[in-house]
């Protein structure tokens, strides 16, 4: 990983009110859309857009992904060949099956070759939002190490089963978790589907709870009002940070003193239990750096 | 490249800029310049379309801008467009 990502901000292609304050509203990434916040008729004025915006304009220390149009329509080729050619961090790939990040992968490596850019340097998002992609991500996440991370799409994946989304998530549960373990063991970020219903704090905050707590690392946001609730749930607690301390500073004493197996506070401490402190620990860095 | 049919980019937003763009029989550039911050950045604003258009070898065309306010990568980004949608390579 190495990148904090805990929030990732949409911002619409074609407004250049808010690509312009991008960098300086707080979120660890921004997502300037081409897809399916730009009309059909804007496509190219979009992309143009977003293309001098990228020359022109400082993001800080935000990561920059731009969401390009599906590889299935007329815009996707222009969309790689335009923005590629300006180095953002990342293309968000819509609707990504295994064949598409392929064809990516191979896009971006001929187009870096050709601007003289660090081969592998664009990452690469897929976006996982139809049933096809959902059970296909292993394949679609192990076509590039290009791949950092993966975001869940909700709304179209439920438009794609045919059932309701609904605020308490069941029906996403299954996804959740899929997307969630297979981010787990290609060691990349797991970014869940945004919360559309920006007047209810209490159902966005619960549903950020419920993300972190089946393993999922990040939330996208649709609106930068977001961005600081979902820093604060994905932020190591503070008693987790002591706690995490307490255990890595066990670990030592133990180790000096030949114990291989010992216990803190009456609980024996493990593997997993070392591993969590240190993760903790390490996302608490990440943010210290932030 | 040639301006071979009148074409639009851009919108009335604020911090955007609105380009209309025609052939012009006559030969040679006009451009019409609107702005909210005309006072303050009216010539600015002028230099950055004509050196986007010279740019983009359009040599001949009528131009009228409306801007409102927008910085200098949305002028060049929204000329480029009108541009492109009304010319032939």
């Amino acid at each position: 990983m190495g990148k904090l990502r805990r929030t990732m901000l949409f911002m619409p292609g074609n407004n250049p009110s808010m690509l312009q304050n991008a960098g300086i509203l707080g979120a660890d990434s921004v997502i300037l859309d081409l897809e399916d916040a730009v009309s059909p008729s804007e496509k190219d004025g979009a992309r143009i857009l977003v293309r001098n915006a990228i020359k022109s304009l400082e993001f800080y220390d935000t990561e920059l992904v731009v969401r390009i149009n599906p590889l299935s329509t007329i815009y996707a080729m222009e969309d790689i060949e335009e923005i590629g050619s300006v180095h953002p961090d990342a293309l968000m790939v819509s609707k990504a099956t295994q064949q598409d990040i392929v064809e990516v992968d191979r896009l971006l490596k001929e187009l870096e070759k050709k601007m003289g850019f660090e081969i592998g340097g664009i990452k690469i998002f897929p976006l996982i939002e139809t049933a096809y992609s959902l059970e296909n991500i292993y394949e679609i996440v192990g076509a590039s190490k290009r791949t950092v991370g993966v975001l869940l799409g909700a709304e179209d994946l439920t438009a794609d089963l045919g059932i309701k989304r609904t605020k308490s998530g069941e029906e996403i549960f299954y996804a959740r978790n899929k997307v969630a373990l297979t981010c787990r063991a290609f060691g990349i970020d797991a970014i869940d589907t945004p919360f559309t219903d920006l007047t209810d704090i209490e159902g966005f905050k619960r549903d950020i709870e419920r993300a972190k707590g089946l393993g999922l690392t990040g939330k996208s946001a649709i609106n930068p009002r977001q961005v600081d609730t979902i820093h604060e749930i994905f932020a190591p607690h503070e008693e987790e940070i002591v706690y995490a301390k307490r255990v890595l500073k066990a670990v030592e004493d133990a180790e000096r003193n030949g114990l291989g197996v010992f216990s803190l506070d009456g609980k024996m401490v493990d593997a997993p239990i070392i591993s969590r402190a240190k993760t903790i620990l390490y996302k608490a860095s990440l943010m210290r750096n932030n | 490249m040639e301006i071979c049919k009148p074409a639009r980019a851009g919108t009335m937003e604020s911090n955007d800029i609105y380009i209309m763009i025609n052939p012009n029989p006559r030969g040679g550039i006009l451009l019409q310049l609107e702005s909210t911050v005309m006072l303050q950045f009216g010539s600015q604003i002028k230099h950055t379309i004509m050196e986007t258009l010279e740019g983009l070898g359009v040599e001949n065309a009528e131009i009228m801008a409306r801007d409102r306010g927008a910085l200098d990568y949305t002028i060049k980004a929204r000329v480029e467009t009108a541009v492109k949608r009304s010319a032939v390579i």
